[in-house]
Order: structure tokens, then C-alpha cells, then sequence
């Protein structure tokens, strides 16, 4: 009776889901799904007005432990692009677009990003620093450091133009010459595409290319994430974008994907996210000088265990009865530690999570004399008229909370 | 020794809370077991679980996290297929099984469909189910009503509910009690699960019902004698359970699940009545 996670399939692959379907005509708003509203909000600003976005899983909804509905597969279907989080975030997805026999690319806007291990805490400093190039093509290695300076991205693959071998999938190269002729073209990428995708199965990573796949070799490549499925099962923690610096990975990732599906609107899917990626260069700047002006030793105690990344990138430690998963039951001997720290590092306050049950962190907050000082937003964002209706929103509230809460 | 058993419960307030919500639990569910047991509706349990799930997720669509909204649609939707339930087995051809198979998965597809089309998709298996370790007060307060009213009703009906299992037709020649007792008994069965779900955290909350009766039976025929070693090992599995999870960092609801099975697996062999190992043992037995 209890939902569980579907967890199908490994990332690689399933992406590659073909873009053999026509691109859309000119003048045409390009309708985007994406699974959870996050994305949602993200996808949105790089669009701007010429994208539709629909969104599976709206605000204040758990993207986790989703059930789709035969709506959503129709959205899918009549979906020219969709976006997922990936890293077996959304499990459920996987089905859905097999079931849906959607033609359009799917891309997983975690893909390139620095994933952090899930097992265990404290393990994250092995995969920290860019250091890409271990498991990473050049390519995208030269994608994170473009982003991490936040601004000359544009160059971004057009140094290869005409040489497709470099510049696997994310569609700059095509510009120009190809979009006519996209069949021929892709088989050749395709190829490309597919060799990669072998090479970083094994690292549970995926750096396949953005739907530039023909339909066939997508379906190989699937039919091979179902044999991996098992033993990546969850290797890594997919709430990536509780650090800002990930988050422009994503919005490049979804210029780039916008950019190859609809290229007459490359300007203005450049021009928003370069805008988007200013501000998220503001909101990051933000974020580490209020982490700065926290006292010494700052925990955060919250219901569940979605800040790795947050902790990863700013330094801020978080703690939880529970782990990554909102499916995992509390155990009395994680609580009562919870409590002890509490107690010995003089915490001044805990939070709830919004899509987590409070009445377990109350507990926590009641034992140890400290108030619930609000809730946390971090797998889903709140309805627009809430604290958090946007991406930006979210971080801020988030954050502005924890400096109320624990700031002297 | 006294440290490990005693000190958690001393030094922390929600291994008290727990504690208090285990015992109380086992308090009202152990009879409530022995006697489905006795009907031969080791299973209705289970079943009776699902049917209550979208009542409760139902009493969330309209109220939001409220656990008196959640426990009051659960409670109707739990007792609307009790109630059908009896009355069909009652009054038609089919057996209780049957009947309450039909409800149980007409209610359950009833809650899915008004929850899919509210489009809401917060988890509800999530809210609707509590924790051991997060019990506040009005959980405490609603755990300890059920089994005070349970053990009230049981205390007025205990003479029909005993003879009933016995010999049903008997007491339908004598009375004319027998439909009406059923239903009140299967209304319990309902009050006891909803109170479970908040203590225990998940659909295991069937686990301190059935398993400590089904322990009982091992080692007694007498029906009190049974609610009274049912009652107790429940009870031992509430603590058992939390110090498992407190010195072992096992899941708490799933820990005092285990136990109740262990203690359940060692009466399968050793019980006094027809454990496995008095059969092993034929010569002895019949010495005995």
C-alpha cells in the first residue's frame, strides 16, 4: 500500500530518447514538461515567452514518490522537450515516458553537475572541487568552469563548430548548418553520443547527449540502464539544487536543450539565462556572506536529510532524524542523538521541511527547549502566492529563515 | 544492565511518550486480536487497514493536516465497510471474507480516485501515519481513548463475544444480539487500527494486533488466559521494540513489529499448546 520509490532506470540512456520527431515549427511556442516545479520555475525563466512549460508535480507536491496520472502521459506526448532532475530524483519518470511513447528529448538537467555520493554523510569531500575531468569529458568541463564564472557561456561551443567529435550532443555545432537536416547529421552524432554514454555508465554519471540520439540507439542505450539499474540505485544524493553554483549547470543545461529544439530562439534563450545566471551569481554571493555572519558551529536541524549540497557549498551543516529519502522510519537512537546535539552545542532553534510531516521535528524541538523557528523549502516550491514560488524565492526564504532562527 | 533497560526512558521524554503510546496500544489491540483470531479473521485486520486509508485520506483533502479530521474520516470509511460487511455476510450467501474483500477494495479505489482527482500529491501514506517517536499529545490522548473505550465495550460484551466464537448459532438461538455485537466488535477492530496507524507508524500496526494473539494461542486454550498473554506480550514487544531502536538504531515501528514476531516464532516451538517441539518430542508428551 505504501509507495515506493520507483527506481528504475539509470539516467544513462534513457535521455537519449530520439529527436526524431520534427522540430517545431517557427513562430511556434515550444511546449516543455518538466517534473517537479522547481524545474519548473527554472525552465520557465530561460523560455521566457516562447515556452510553454507544464509541470507534473506542482508546488507543495513530492517529487519523490510521485503517482503519475494518464494526464500527465498525454502531457507528455504531446510534450515537445522535457526536462527531469535525474540522478533517480523523479524514479517514477522513466515509466511514464516509456508508457507515454513520447518522441521528444528528455533531458536530465542534473547530467553534468558534481554529484555528491548518497551513502552516508560526510563523504562528499572525495567528489568536491571540479575536478571534472576524472569522469568528465572536456567538454563539460569547460561547460562548469564557464558557469562557475557566470558569464562568457556564450562561447560555449562554438570553438567547435563543424566538429561534432568535441561537442557531443549539446547542439552548437549543429547551428547553422544542420537544423535542416537534422536526420543525417544526428546519425553521425549519434554514434558520438552512444560511446560516451558506455564510458560514463560506469561511473553512474551521464554526459550523453541532449536527445541528439536517433530513436534506435536510444533504445539501446535504454535497454542497457535497465541491466545497471541495481547497483546505481540511489548512489547519489539528486537534490543538486540546493546549491546555487549547480543550478547554472541547469539553467545551461536547458539553454542549450532549448537552444538545439528551437534554435531561431537561441537569442532570447541566451539572453534569459545569462540574465537568469546574473542573478543567480547574486543569490549564490547572498548566500555565502549570510552563512558568513552565522556564529561559529551553526547546525541546522531539519526533518529530512535534503541539504547536502547546500552544506557542500556553503559550508553550512545541517542535521536530520532521517535521511535523503522521505521513505526511511526514524530510529529512537538518531533522535535522541539529534537531541543531545541540540542540547551540548547550545542550538537555538530547528526547522521544518514543507513536504515532510512536522510532528517528529516538534517532538525533537519540545524535548530540547527550542522553538520550531518555520519551515524549510527543498524539494518543491510553494504556490506563487507563498514564501517560496520561485527558485530564487525559495533560496532566499530558506536562508533568511535559518539567519533568524540561529543569528545572534 | 538497569542502565540499558531503564535509562532511555528516563533521560528522554519521547522514549516515554513511546513508551506509553506501546503499552496503551497493546492494552486495547491484544483482545481485539485474540477474538479475531478466534473468528478466524486473522486477515480482517489487514483488509479493515486498507478500507480505512481513504477515509483518512479524504478526511485530509477537506481539513489538512488534522489528525481529528484524518481519525474521523477514517473511523466512517472503516466503519461503513464493517457495517456492509456484517450485514451482507448476515444476510446473503457470502461468507465475511468475501463481503469484506468487496468493500474493503471498493473503499480503497473510491479513496484513490477522490485523491487523484483532487490532484493533490502530497504523500498521504506519509501524513496519515504517525510515529512512535513522535507522539504529542493529542496522539497520546487519542491512543489512550481508543483503548479505554475498547476495553469498556469489551468489559460489556465480553460474555456474547466469548460465546460467540464458541458457538454462533447457539447464541442466535438465545439472542437476538449476535448482529449488533458483531458490528460493535468490528467497530473496534476499526477504533484500534486508526489509533495504530498514528503509534506505529505504518500498516505494522496490524502486527500488534494479530501477532501477540497468535502468540497467546500457543500457550493457552482458555480465552481470558489468552487475553491476558496476548495483552502481555504485546506489551514486552513495545519495550523491546524501543530499546532495540534506541541502543540499536533500528526503524522504531518496524523493531517492535520484530519482536512481537520473535516472541511469537519461539512460542511456535516451545508453546505449552501443540508447539512444534512437543511433537518432536511425542514419548514426553504423552507422559505429560
Amino acid at each position: 500500500m505504501l509507495h515506493r520509490r520507483n527506481i528504475i532506470t539509470l539516467l544513462a540512456g534513457t535521455m537519449l530518447v530520439g529527436v526524431s520527431a520534427a522540430p517545431a515549427m517557427a513562430q511556434e511556442r515550444v511546449s516543455a514538461v518538466t517534473t517537479f516545479s522547481i524545474l519548473g520555475d527554472l525552465v520557465s525563466q530561460v523560455g521566457g515567452e516562447r515556452v510553454d512549460v507544464t509541470t507534473l508535480v506542482g508546488p507543495d507536491g513530492d517529487g519523490h514518490v510521485y503517482s503519475p496520472s494518464p494526464a500527465d502521459a498525454r502531457r507528455l506526448t504531446e510534450a515537445d522537450i522535457v526536462f527531469k532532475n535525474g540522478l533517480l530524483f523523479e524514479g517514477w519518470i522513466d515509466r511514464l515516458i516509456d508508457s507515454s511513447g513520447t518522441q521528444a528529448p528528455v533531458i536530465a538537467v542534473a547530467e553534468n553537475i558534481d554529484a555528491i555520493p548518497d551513502a552516508g554523510h560526510g563523504h562528499s569531500h572525495d567528489d568536491h572541487g571540479h575536478d571534472d575531468h576524472g569522469h568528465d569529458h572536456d567538454d563539460h568541463g569547460h561547460d562548469h568552469d564557464d558557469l562557475g564564472h557566470g558569464h562568457d557561456d556564450n562561447g560555449h561551443g562554438h570553438d567547435d563548430h563543424g566538429h561534432g567529435h568535441d561537442d557531443n550532443g549539446h547542439g552548437h555545432d549543429d547551428h547553422g548548418h544542420d537544423h535542416d537536416d537534422h536526420g543525417n547529421d544526428d546519425h553521425g552524432h549519434s554514434h558520438d553520443d552512444n560511446d560516451h554514454g558506455h564510458d560514463h555508465d560506469d561511473h553512474g554519471h551521464d554526459d550523453n547527449g541532449h536527445g541528439h540520439d536517433d530513436h534506435g540507439h536510444g533504445h539501446d542505450d535504454h535497454g542497457h540502464a535497465h541491466g545497471d539499474d541495481d547497483h546505481v540505485h540511489g548512489d547519489y544524493d539528486p537534490h543538486a539544487w540546493q546549491d546555487v553554483g549547480n543550478v547554472k549547470v541547469y539553467v545551461a543545461n536547458i539553454r542549450d536543450a532549448l537552444i538545439a529544439h528551437d534554435p531561431d530562439g537561441e537569442e532570447l534563450y541566451r539572453a534569459n539565462a545569462e540574465a537568469y545566471i546574473a542573478e543567480l551569481a547574486a543569490l549564490d554571493a547572498d548566500i555565502h556572506a549570510a552563512v558568513a555572519e552565522l556564529p561559529e558551529g551553526a547546525l541546522v536541524v531539519t526533518s529530512h536529510d535534503a541539504f547536502r549540497y547546500f552544506t557542500h557549498a556553503y559550508g553550512l551543516e545541517f542535521d536530520a532524524p532521517v535521511g535523503t529519502s522521505t521513505e526511511v522510519e526514524a530510529t529512537a537512537r538518531d533522535v535522541a542523538r539529534l537531541i543531545d546535539t541540540i542540547r551540548a552545542n547550545d542550538i537555538r532553534a530547528v526547522f521544518a521541511e514543507s513536504l515532510t510531516d512536522a510532528r517528529l521535528i516538534e517532538q525533537i524541538a519540545r524535548e530540547a527547549g527550542v522553538p520550531v523557528a518555520g519551515t524549510l523549502y527543498s524539494d518543491a516550491l510553494s504556490p506563487p502566492d507563498g514564501p517560496a514560488g520561485t527558485y530564487i524565492d525559495m533560496m532566499r526564504h530558506n536562508i533568511s529563515l535559518i539567519s533568524e532562527g540561529l543569528g545572534s | 544492565m538497569f542502565d540499558a533497560l531503564i535509562g532511555p526512558f528516563i533521560q528522554f521524554d519521547f522514549m516515554r511518550r513511546a513508551l506509553f503510546g506501546a503499552l496503551v496500544l497493546a492494552l486495547g489491540a491484544g483482545p481485539i486480536g485474540v477474538f479475531l483470531m478466534l473468528r478466524r479473521m486473522s486477515l480482517t485486520g489487514d483488509a479493515m487497514a486498507h478500507a480505512i486509508l481513504p477515509g483518512a485520506a479524504i478526511g485530509f483533502l477537506i481539513a489538512g493536516l488534522s489528525l481529528p479530521a484524518m481519525t474521523l474520516g477514517g473511523l466512517i470509511a472503516g466503519i461503513v465497510v464493517a457495517t456492509l460487511t456484517g450485514l451482507v455476510t448476515r444476510y446473503t450467501v457470502l461468507k465475511e471474507d468475501a463481503s469484506l474483500a468487496a468493500f474493503y477494495l471498493l473503499s480503497l479505489a473510491l479513496g484513490v480516485t477522490i485523491v487523484s482527482l483532487r490532484g493533490s500529491n502530497v504523500d498521504l501514506m506519509h501524513v496519515l501515519f504517525g510515529s512512535v517517536l513522535a507522539l504529542d499529545d493529542a496522539a497520546l490522548i487519542l491512543i489512550a481513548g481508543i483503548a479505554s473505550i475498547t476495553l469498556l465495550v469489551l468489559a460489556a460484551t465480553y460474555r456474547g463475544l466469548v460465546m460467540e466464537c464458541v458457538d454462533p448459532i447457539y447464541l442466535r438461538s438465545v439472542a437476538r444480539i449476535g448482529t449488533p455485537l458483531h458490528l460493535v466488535f468490528l467497530g473496534l477492530v476499526v477504533l484500534n487500527l486508526v489509533g495504530g496507524f498514528q503509534a506505529l507508524g505504518t500498516l505494522l500496526a496490524v502486527g500488534l494486533m494479530m501477532l501477540p494473539a497468535a502468540t497467546a494461542r500457543f500457550w493457552s486454550a482458555d480465552v481470558t488466559m489468552m487475553v491476558v498473554i496476548a495483552v502481555t506480550a504485546g506489551m514486552l514487544s513495545g519495550i523491546g521494540g524501543l530499546l532495540l531502536s534506541y541502543h540499536h538504531g533500528l526503524p522504531a515501528g518496524p523493531a517492535i513489529i520484530l519482536v512481537a514476531g520473535l516472541f511469537y516464532l519461539v512460542s511456535l516451538f516451545l508453546g505449552r499448546e501443540s508447539g512444534l517441539i512437543w511433537s518432536l518430542l511425542p514419548r514426553r508428551h504423552l507422559e505429560a
